[in-house]
């Protein structure tokens, strides 16, 4: 609908009634955009300075070796000049085929592709599983609803402490395992068990927003759809995969780009789960931070150059997904 | 064939709903008796694991001593409040309060003020550049906090604005405020476009129209634009860590992190700061939740 509005406003004002002279037209032309420039003046000035700005400092300072030892510091009242080097795509390259590049750089990468794609597919099926819960006539619909929008309602760094607590060697997850003849794992030292911590507090943190936002899509399909294709002698599950999923699909592929980006840059859950204690568990976001803020030295250019592959990477995918939809018939944004 | 149509149809409802969805329950095929029963015995399931955690932290502050979370059993003997008078009285609770006050309402008004009129241009106007701007506005929601972090670090350093709150509210405006153009601009598609034109033919200027007619008729989106706002800078960790230097100074996110590493075991204290923070953020949160979805999908599906 909105589409509709906005390429009928899009004729209005484009065109100016009866046509004028040219200079005519130009002028109100001008006139049209001065106002529309003038008003995102603002955000761009804001974007401009403090993101696009930074973006080339620091696409720069990727071909540097820059970190806290040869940067521009003051210390007391001396000021130091920066001294860091041109160094060339040495980073990128020592990043990518250095030695160790392995652990530094590709185990990091395959667990964080591992990490986007089990959130968010377990945020989607358990999100969508419970709203298609909550979409039925049930006694309760609303409380359920409002505790299960819990954890979204709650700061993740508050909640994240809650499940440290949990986590903790003889927290009550172990002492419950144990209770019912499990064996306890070590969920904040043991690898497997980090991520699996890491998986599973995203879970929880993520699927409240999926599910909302699917609830509203699927309270959006028109009944009289379910009752044709019942009438048509379609079953349960006909009716959802024919009727409830396509009904879906534009909600489904906003949520999905969104979770991805977000888990992908996911920093407060992992940052706050196990702080800079747990190497093999820090997806390339936070890896990246920990390499430039996290220890001392602090390698401002190597942190960089793994910004600019990460982003490198989202802007890769995105593109991709677009055109991936643009093909179904489907443009999302 | 179904499958072509029916996407072009559902979305179309959907945003002008936001307040009163439709309830259209589909009433035939009423399930049986024991496939209720199943949905119910989902549904506890998981409310029980949505609420567990959080109700595990109010029951931990409660116990006094620093070990209690190992033996929750002992928590019911002897609970008590002490935690709170401690964590509201000894430590720098009322510091963090004011500086995430300040930091959070700062970007609130800045965030919503600016991003209201982006999101007018964007929802009224076609100018050249426009679909350039849109993707723009997406792609700054990808950035990861590490390509920025370094060079804004040093941005504010040369600004001096390391350690000040006018620093920390610009940085979370750059995050708060592409998200809010686009929720606004998907708000304003849904005020009819005549009211403009009623408004210009009376002499107002675009801006006169934008501020005297639109503004306020706009009020519940913008309103959700604020919240969301409010909540990325209460919110936000990595920036927060990283910016404020002094521990007067440090928001919530971080004040919590220094229970950690300085009185190291002190988890009572934490529990009971954390509980603190998370009563008004999500009494807050549940007003506007549902609005703040239909505008996150709106602002998505639309272009």
């Amino acid at each position: 609908m909105t589409v509709a509005i906005d390429r009928a406003t899009g004729k209005r004002r484009g065109e100016p009634g009866p046509r004028r002279g040219r200079f005519q037209r130009l002028k109100q032309s001008y006139q049209k955009y001065w106002y529309a420039y003038a008003m995102i003046a603002p955000v761009v000035v804001v974007i401009g300075g403090l993101v696009l700005y930074p973006l080339a400092r620091g696409l720069y300072l990727t071909f540097t070796n820059a970190n806290s030892l040869n940067s521009a510091r003051t210390i007391g009242v001396n000021e130091i000049e920066a001294t860091y080097e041109w160094v060339g795509l040495d980073n990128y390259a020592d990043i990518l085929w250095g030695p160790t590049s392995y652990d530094r750089f590709w185990s990091h990468f395959i667990w964080t592709i591992v990490w986007t794609v089990l959130c968010v597919t377990l945020h989607y099926v358990i999100g969508l599983g419970l709203a298609l819960l909550l979409n039925q006539k049930l006694r309760g619909r609303t409380l359920y609803r409002l505790i299960l929008v819990l954890p979204w309602a709650v700061p993740t760094f508050v909640t994240v402490f809650g499940w440290r607590f949990m986590l903790a060697d003889s927290g009550v997850i172990n002492n419950f395992l144990d209770s019912i003849g499990l064996p306890s794992p070590m969920w904040l030292e043991d690898t497997f068990w980090q991520r699996f911590a890491a998986v599973m507090v995203n879970t929880w943190c993520g699927v409240p927003f999926m599910m909302v936002s699917l609830l509203g899509g699927l309270q959006s399909i028109d009944s009289t759809l379910y009752e044709a294709a019942e009438m048509d002698g379609a079953n349960a599950w006909q009716r959802f995969r024919y009727v409830t999923l396509p009904g879906l699909r534009t909600v489904s592929s906003t949520v999905v780009l969104l979770g991805v980006i977000w888990t992908f840059n996911q920093f407060a859950v992992i940052f706050l789960l196990f702080g800079n204690t747990a190497p093999d568990a820090q997806i390339l976001v936070t890896w990246a931070y920990q390499l430039g803020f996290g220890q001392q030295p602090r390698d401002y250019a190597q942190s960089a150059a793994y910004g600019i592959l990460l982003l490198s990477i989202l802007i890769v995918f995105t593109s991709v997904y677009r055109r991936w939809l643009d093909r179904n018939e489907q443009s999302a944004i | 064939m179904s499958t072509t149509t029916l996407p072009t149809a559902a979305p179309v409802d959907q945003a002008p709903a936001a307040a009163t969805p439709p309830r259209k329950v589909r009433g035939r095929g009423q399930r049986s008796r024991a496939g209720s029963l199943v949905s119910h015995l989902i549904l506890i399931v998981a409310s029980f694991a949505a609420l567990f955690p959080i109700a595990w932290l109010v029951f931990l502050s409660l116990g006094p001593d620093k070990d209690d979370y190992l033996h929750p059993e002992r928590i019911f003997g002897k609970m008590t409040f002490d935690n709170y008078t401690f964590v509201l009285t000894e430590t720098n609770f009322s510091d963090w309060l004011v500086s995430t006050l300040i930091v959070s309402l700062g970007t609130t008004v800045i965030g919503v003020l600016v991003a209201a009129t982006t999101g007018y241009a964007v929802s009224r106007m076609r100018f050249p550049g426009y679909r350039k701007f849109m993707w723009l506005l997406l792609v700054t929601q990808m950035f990861p906090v590490a390509v920025l972090m370094v060079p804004m670090y040093e941005i504010l350093s040369e600004l001096r604005l390391i350690d000040s709150y006018l620093g920390l509210i610009l940085v979370y405006c750059t995050t708060a405020v592409p998200y809010c153009a686009w929720l606004l601009k998907g708000y304003f598609d849904t005020i009819p476009f005549e009211i403009d034109e009623a408004g210009r033919v009376d002499g107002l200027s675009p801006f006169g129209t934008f501020a005297r007619l639109i503004l306020p008729l706009a009020r519940p989106g913008l309103a959700v634009a604020g919240f969301y706002s409010f909540i990325t800078a209460v919110g936000e960790v990595a920036f927060a860590t990283v910016f404020m230097l002094s521990d007067t100074k440090y928001t919530f996110a971080v004040g919590l992190q220094s229970f950690v590493s300085e009185h190291d075991a002190q988890r009572q204290y934490m529990a009971a700061t954390a509980v603190l923070v998370a009563i008004p953020v999500s009494a807050f949160f549940y007003l506007v939740q549902k609005n703040l979805v239909t505008g996150l999908t709106a602002g998505g599906t639309k272009g």
